[in-house]
């Protein structure tokens, strides 16, 4: 599969097809082609729930949500995420603790709970479906860096 | 370092070892990188995505960014980002990054209907400068164009703004900050004599109430919406109404939700001037000191094209934009028409939360907080919204204080800075100044140092017009920088496409990413984009904020700024000028345009020495002096002295931006108001400074309807928009893997009912219909967006799902933004489509 469209993309020029493409819906970044045409919808993609944690890509990367978060309410009566990411209630939960900086307000005070400004969660934490990436990203860990032949493998895709 | 790196994994194999024996080893035989390993060289920079402009502090090794965070002495964002924010790292590295130009070629030509070939820059400012020359000699000016963006750096639309008025004498300049806040921006002119927000962030900290005017900012400005919420869940006090057309994340923590018909906050913002007026609200001593009525032009058509029968049969489409003088019983007479069962009608909102709402604004001891953006802006009587809103401030008094604030959200890095204070609308020049006022022009001439008359007098082609013109081939020679048109613009398949495929036109797209806009030009050129090169951007609160170059762009990638720069040397005055002025200043005969525009005493008076050798940059080595510089402190000259002042240029290498006016190294918070704004006079109190009068105009207008409501045949409101993980056309989003997966694809949010009607399930696959086109796309029912039966919510960020070969190019006949909120649609299965059968 990836071969056909590999062979799709050099009818655009040899440049464009230097960047592997990875996905089948590469259209999501270009377009159809010609512009003009329908292309089919891909079908909507599988939330991940595998509660696996992923590794971050630096320090200051807020970690990506593995569970689904469909109905939760986060409102001014109710958070729900914090229902088990609280300090509180984590030894139940298992879940990991909100970071140390949630507790800090605006002038960098430290509170006795969440800052009202990290109030919804969904902002920075996202949770992530199964989609594959359309083209590869070659960002490079800072670790990769300095340390390159002795990285662990990426978990899931 | 490859010992350091063999001595740490035997380490490693020693700890795992050591760990397994539940032996205790000395600490720098742990698993860890120490010394050099763990250096990272950190500067400050804006982020790259919306108006907001929070400050990031960016990690560079081995000439790469490995990491970014929130910025703790940014005062926007105080350590915050959002997801994209927190993602930027990987903005630039989608593997797909254009290296070299692309030109399309047959036989080792240019072909129009040729396939994209690899060419040097030489070849391809050869092919483009030669089509530029044909097109001016055979068109003249007025059939060269250019489409620039609010994510320009400031020196990058400055740069653009030369080349084309004084270069190619053509005001056929636009930036895409049209589709985006045109409305806000001409209504600013228009109120206060000058355009930008009078308040800014620090109101988040002041307001009582925020009211949110067709604003989902909890997904479209999420770190605003951080200090919105800690302001309200840290004083119970505080209380938060959204108005919008369907409930969404900002209305999850709202106290008062409402939900508006499409189109009808104009008749619920003249309510609210009615409830003030007849309550006795009326700040009578600020009025008759600070404001002056007028009443607008109505009927004013839709900004179609002028054959369409809804300009026709309008009454004032072509002087949409005249008001008369008037009194306030003029004004307060025709609010009066506005009653709560009106607007109650009108909207579909119960009347006791109407009344509520207008509270909020009559009480004298609620400090409120107005916030809009593309609900407002993006809609066919935009700058009437703006107006209103204003009136509503006006009237009570409450503004340009802290705490009481209308406020204008923008939606680009640098809307504020690049498309309105440098001026690239083809009707403006720099510092709020006007191409039509012939002072203005001759301000202009004077700072550039060139010929007088040579600035051209006629407002260029807009946003809408330029696809318009390139598709009815007027406009033969089209340069697109930073956006993705025909991803974002209105009616694509009928007004923009056919454009960029006319034989008769050239056209040419500089992108850091293979975008549908670049695989229709007809050449590409690779783009530096970001830290990989030396920027300035102005966000949304006056805030000008500059950054260095962190790494170099990848292969043959340029910076807008060189490419800018660069091509200027392939003219001479000669084959650009008319010989009446040539002859007229015989200095300037024979010159190269670079020389002219760039070299000209001024842009180049900062010799390389005063750059910081900490800190690489591309253009300045290539051209031999420090552009950036050179260019900023010529631009900041026609805003000193006059309310526009920008700081000397070194220091916003130093602060974390400035809000202008800075006058003696002081920033303004709160314009228009004594002892905050230095340019009030003593004991005035408040002096709209912007007009002659020093007065604000409040602008009386009525309730008229959009330009296409549901029928019985395409029966839904399509609403248009982002979501939070992807920026616009999602070009940079797009290729981060996390903020994809997250997001992967543009679904139609639907009300169940509605779905259960046409017999649909949640991800069904569906086409999306209008009169102009369709796309196909899934259905959702659930998830973040919950919209009323009768409306359905699209996203624009997919290019598998152009949402936008179905919208409508009805703009706001004064402001010329188009209206992607509100047009009619039907939904219906793809499979029953494929079998042929209707619905």
């Amino acid at each position: 599969m990836r071969r056909s469209i590999f062979a799709a993309l050099l009818a655009f020029g040899p440049c464009l097809a230097a960047g592997a493409i990875l996905a089948q819906d590469a259209p999501r970044l270009r377009g159809p082609d010609p512009f003009s045409k329908e292309i089919p919808a891909p079908p909507m993609q599988r939330q991940v729930t595998d509660d696996l944690r992923v590794m971050r890509n630096y320090p200051d990367q807020p970690p990506v949500i593995p569970h689904a978060i469909e109905g939760y309410a986060v409102d001014l009566n109710a958070n729900k995420c914090m229902s088990c990411h609280a300090r509180k209630f984590t030894e139940q939960s298992q879940a990991p603790m909100i970071s140390v900086t949630h507790y800090q307000d605006r002038a960098g005070n430290t509170l006795g709970g969440l800052s009202p400004r990290r109030y919804l969660c969904v902002s920075c934490h996202v949770p992530q479906t199964t989609a594959k990436p359309l083209v590869e990203n070659t960002f490079a860990d800072m670790d990769a860096l300095t340390e390159p032949e002795r990285q662990p493998a990426r978990g899931r895709n | 370092m490859d010992l350091t790196r063999r001595a740490l994994l035997k380490a490693q194999a020693a700890a795992a070892a050591a760990a397994a024996a539940n032996v205790a080893l000395p600490a720098k035989a742990q698993n860890i990188a120490t010394g050099e390993d763990l250096h990272l060289q950190w500067s400050k920079a804006p982020c790259r995505f919306c108006g907001t402009g929070c400050g990031v502090m960016v990690a560079v090794k081995d000439g790469r960014v490995v990491a970014t965070h929130g910025d703790m002495q940014a005062e926007v964002n105080r350590g915050l980002n959002c997801v994209k924010g927190y993602f930027l790292s990987k903005i630039m590295y989608g593997s797909d990054r254009l290296t070299q130009p692309l030109m399309r070629m047959k036989n080792g030509q240019f072909a129009k209907d040729g396939e994209f070939q690899p060419v040097s820059w030489e070849r391809a400012f050869d092919e483009m400068a030669s089509q530029w020359k044909r097109v001016l000699k055979e068109r003249g000016p007025e059939a060269v164009g250019m489409f620039g963006s609010g994510q320009w750096t400031m020196w990058e639309g400055y740069a653009a703004s030369k080349l084309m008025r004084a270069g190619f004498r053509s005001n056929n300049l636009d930036p895409n900050a049209r589709h985006c806040m045109a409305s806000a921006a001409v209504t600013f002119i228009r109120t206060f004599g000058m355009d930008e927000p009078m308040g800014c962030y620090d109101d988040f900290e002041n307001a009582d109430a925020f009211v949110l005017w067709g604003s989902n900012m909890a997904e479209m400005h999420p770190i605003l919406w951080t200090r919105v919420t800690d302001r309200r869940l840290s004083h119970p006090h505080v209380k938060i109404a959204t108005l919008s057309t369907y409930e969404h994340r900002t209305t999850d923590l709202s106290d008062m939700t409402l939900i508006f018909k499409p189109g009808s906050d104009l008749a619920i913002l003249n309510y609210i001037a009615n409830y003030i007026i007849r309550n006795g609200a009326v700040n009578r001593d600020f009025v008759e000191k600070h404001c002056n009525f007028r009443l607008a032009n109505t009927d004013i058509g839709y900004g179609l094209r002028p054959e369409h029968v809804l300009e026709q049969r309008a009454q004032h489409a072509n002087d949409a934009q005249v008001s008369q003088a008037a009194s306030f019983e003029d004004y307060a007479k025709l609010m009066s028409e506005y009653t709560v069962e009106k607007a109650s009608d009108l909207s579909g909102i119960p009347k006791e939360r109407l009344e509520a709402l207008a509270r909020l604004y009559a009480d004298p001891k609620t400090k409120v907080m107005s916030l809009w953006t593309m609900g407002f802006n993006q809609h066919v009587r935009g700058v009437w919204a703006n107006h209103m809103v204003y009136n509503l401030h006006l009237l009570t008094g409450k503004i340009a204080e802290p705490g009481n604030s209308p406020f204008s959200l923008t939606g680009q890095p640098s809307a504020c800075g690049t498309a309105r204070e440098v001026g690239t609308f083809s009707h403006r020049l720099p510092a709020d100044m006007q191409v039509t006022n012939p002072e203005h022009r001759k301000h202009a001439e004077e700072i550039w140092k060139l010929p007088h008359g040579l600035l051209p007098d006629k407002v260029g082609y807009h946003a809408v017009q330029q696809d318009r013109m390139l598709k009815d081939g007027k406009l033969n020679a089209y340069w697109i920088m930073v956006n993705n048109n025909l991803q974002t613009a209105p009616n694509t398949n009928n007004e923009t496409y056919p454009g960029y495929r006319n034989p008769a036109n050239f056209v040419v797209v500089s992108d850091a990413y293979p975008t549908v806009t670049a695989m229709a030009a007809d050449l590409i050129l690779p783009a530096a984009m970001w830290v990989e090169k030396e920027g300035s951007y102005g966000n949304a609160e006056r805030r000008t904020h500059f950054w260095h170059q962190l790494v170099n762009a990848p292969g043959e990638a340029r910076s807008d700024l060189w490419q800018l720069m660069e091509f200027s040397k392939r003219f001479t005055t000669d084959e650009v000028w008319p010989a009446q002025i040539l002859d007229a200043n015989p200095d300037y005969k024979g010159k190269n345009l670079f020389d002219v525009l760039f070299k000209n005493g001024a842009v180049d008076r900062f010799p390389l020495s005063e750059l910081d050798p900490a800190y690489e940059n591309h253009e300045s080595k290539a051209f031999g002096f420090y552009v950036q510089k050179g260019l900023f402190e010529e631009y900041a000259g026609f805003g000193r002295g006059h309310g526009h002042d920008y700081a000397p240029f070194d220091m916003y290498h130093e602060a974390r931006g400035l809000r202008w006016p800075v006058v003696n190294g002081q920033e303004t918070r709160w314009r228009y108001r004594e002892g905050y704004d230095p340019y009030v006079e003593k004991g005035s109190g408040v002096q709209f400074y912007g007009n002659p009068d020093k007065k604000a105009n409040i602008m009386g207008a009525p309730y008229e309807p959009p330009a296409e409501s549901p029928d019985a045949e395409y029966d839904l409101w399509l609403v248009t928009g982002r979501v939070l993980e992807h920026w616009h056309s999602g070009s940079m989003t797009l290729r981060v893997p996390e903020l994809y997966k997250a997001f992967p694809g543009a679904v139609v949010f639907m009300h169940p009912d509605d779905a259960a009607k046409r017999h649909l399930r949640r991800g069904q696959e569906v086409r999306v219909v209008s009169r102009r086109g369709e796309i196909r796309s899934r259905v959702e029912t659930r998830g973040r967006n919950r919209v009323p039966p009768g409306l359905i919510f699209v996203p624009f960020f997919d290019a598998s799902q152009l949402i936008n070969k179905v919208t409508l190019d009805a703009t706001d006949p004064i402001s010329k933004q188009t209206d992607f909120k509100k047009c009619a649609v039907k939904v219906v299965a793809a499979a029953m489509a494929d079998a042929g059968e209707q619905p």
